[in-house]
């Protein structure tokens, strides 16, 4: 593996191969380096090939934090990237330094709550989902961002639910098992709410 | 303790944590520092020392570190540290000193931006600190480069391979991208830790005890008599001649039509291969040649590649250093062109397709 290879099959870019590249981003504290933790191990759950970069450094201490999730079927080359197929936006900042960074044809998808100023573009598809509203109705902020997975699941089906919950049995030590029905339970109410802005 | 063959999704710091206990590792010291302190963090967690007796200690700094792993291996134990620019920069009077004296040991660096202090974020500023040895005199030691999380793992192995087969340090150049992100792994089987009896008879040069019927042996770098030293000198100059022979380790993707090519190691390497994606889809021909080892260069494979190719770019994350190993390969015979990123910043895939038209 480590002598001359042989080149790469080429990659036939048909519909069949699925590849997602995707940003999260919104404030440190939000969880949005768990969501993409969550959706990477979803993603090895269901034999895909993932990668998770996160912008490591004192974002993780209030600042904004974001991390890069790709899931494919194939081989992945770049975890950096400058175009995106989907954002999720957590918080303004977030909203105003990714969106102009999502291919034609991609989704961003927001919080209501963190966005004041909304999106603008036309030749992506924009999805609102008031997931701060819901965790609080369901009376516990942890689960947020689990709200905002079952979104964009909804919209993105990358990985399975139940590849979501495979991956929370496999990664959650435990004593949190109890825990996992809430959580499977936010991903599905963020199915429910999450709703395209035309 | 991860079962053998199962496929984790692990940190590239992580990963090296691991490896180091399955590849029979005897000791680990070192000293956090960002962005790498999950290897000490993930050994604290795993305490190899309840399990396969490897020893972990933090310590005090990172020259402390280094002669820590110096000490260790100079009694034939497979020895290892792990630190970050600014205290890889620290450890190198202790990495010569090993040079020197002809000791193998294993040092990691998660690369960050400097020059000093300078920040946390990714970078590859460290080419030529460790490809041209990094402290004083005339030396080398053995540099892999992993550019993803798999090689973090699998090169720990190679790496103390590497050192114990030439008795000299090697080194894992890594860097924040890949020190910090998570991918697929499959970790590596355990193999046992070599007993006493293996390393007395593995390294006889080891200060393992003197029996009567043996000479002591003296493990030093310094040598008073100029003509001793320049022998030594020469000797330690004729190893390196025969690592250059034998070791060199690169990988290349799409050469075989390719009219360009780009250069890049680590890292940057990842980002290229998604460059050379980007520029097929809009026409140009371009290959990707990776170097797994910087330390020996793949000198005559790059020069190999200039007879076929119109032009090379060098993409690396500081501002211009393997360009030059490069340029000394291709000798002239088509143009060399670098892009790289300083700081910290990393550069994206398009920035690198933009750099490669302008070769064009």
């Amino acid at each position: 593996m480590y002598a001359c290879s042989d080149p790469q099959p080429p990659n036939l870019g048909g519909s069949k191969i699925m590849k997602k590249e995707i940003i999260i981003s919104g404030f440190g504290g939000q969880g949005v380096l768990s969501m993409g933790k969550i959706l990477a191990y979803s993603g090895l759950m269901e034999d895909k090939e993932v990668t998770w970069m996160p912008a490591y450094g004192p974002e993780q201490r209030g600042g904004t934090a974001n991390v890069t999730v790709i899931v494919s079927d194939e081989r992945i080359s770049s975890p950096i990237l400058s175009k995106y197929d989907i954002a999720v936006v957590l918080n303004q900042p977030s909203l105003e330094k990714f969106e102009p960074k999502i291919k034609p044809g991609g989704i961003l998808i927001y919080d209501g709550f963190g966005i004041i100023n909304k999106p603008t573009r036309k030749d992506i598809t924009i999805y609102e989902i008031n997931a701060m509203d819901k965790a609080a109705e369901m009376k516990n902020g942890k689960v947020f961002n689990m709200i905002v997975l079952g979104g964009l699941l909804k919209v993105a089906p990358v990985v399975s639910d139940k590849g979501v919950e495979k991956a929370l049995y496999k990664t959650l030590p435990e004593r949190h098992h109890g825990l996992i029905p809430l959580n499977m339970e936010a991903l599905k109410e963020g199915a429910k709410i999450i709703t395209e802005v035309k | 303790m991860a079962q053998e063959k199962e496929v984790v999704l692990m940190k590239g710091n992580e990963a090296i944590a691991h490896a180091a206990i399955r590849c029979g590792c005897d000791g680990y010291f070192g000293y956090p520092i960002t962005p790498q302190s999950e290897v000490i963090e993930t050994l604290a967690e795993l305490k190899p020392w309840e399990t396969t007796g490897m020893q972990v200690v933090q310590a005090e700094s990172e020259l402390a570190s280094i002669y820590m792993v110096y000490g260790a291996a100079g009694a034939g134990k497979r020895a290892m540290t792990s630190s970050s620019s600014p205290g890889i920069a620290l450890m190198q009077e202790g990495i010569t000193y090993m040079a020197g004296a002809e000791v193998p040991g294993v040092f990691i660096n998660v690369q960050r931006g400097g020059p000093g202090l300078g920040t946390i974020q990714p970078s590859q500023g460290d080419y030529n600190q460790a490809t041209r040895g990094g402290g004083n005199g005339d030396y080398k030691v053995i540099v892999l480069a992993p550019s993803s999380v798999q090689e973090m793992a699998d090169f720990v192995d190679l790496a103390f391979e590497l050192a114990f087969k030439y008795r000299n340090p090697a080194m894992i150049l890594s860097d924040g991208v890949i020190g910090q992100m998570m991918e697929k792994v499959v970790l590596p089987p355990f193999k046992p830790r070599r007993t006493d009896e293996e390393v007395i008879k593995e390294c006889p040069w080891a200060s393992t005890g003197k029996p009567k019927n043996r000479e002591r042996v003296v493990i030093t770098s310094l040598e008073l008599k100029p003509e001793a030293m320049e022998k030594r000198n020469l000797a330690l100059q004729e190893k390196y001649r025969k690592i250059q022979e034998n070791e060199v380790r690169f990988e290349q993707q799409q050469m075989d039509d390719a009219e360009y090519a780009i250069v890049a190691f680590g890292s940057a390497a990842r980002i290229a291969e998604k460059s050379v994606e980007i520029a097929r889809e809009q026409g140009i021909k371009v290959g990707l040649f990776r170097p797994i080892t910087l330390f020996p260069f793949p000198e005559k494979q790059i020069a190999e590649l200039s007879k076929k190719v119109k032009g090379i770019l060098v993409a690396e994350i500081n501002a211009g250093q393997m360009v030059q190993d490069v340029r000394l390969a291709v000798n002239g015979a088509v143009p060399v062109d670098q892009f790289g990123r300083l700081g910290g910043i990393v550069p994206d895939p398009e920035e690198i397709v933009e750099a490669l038209k302008k070769l064009i």
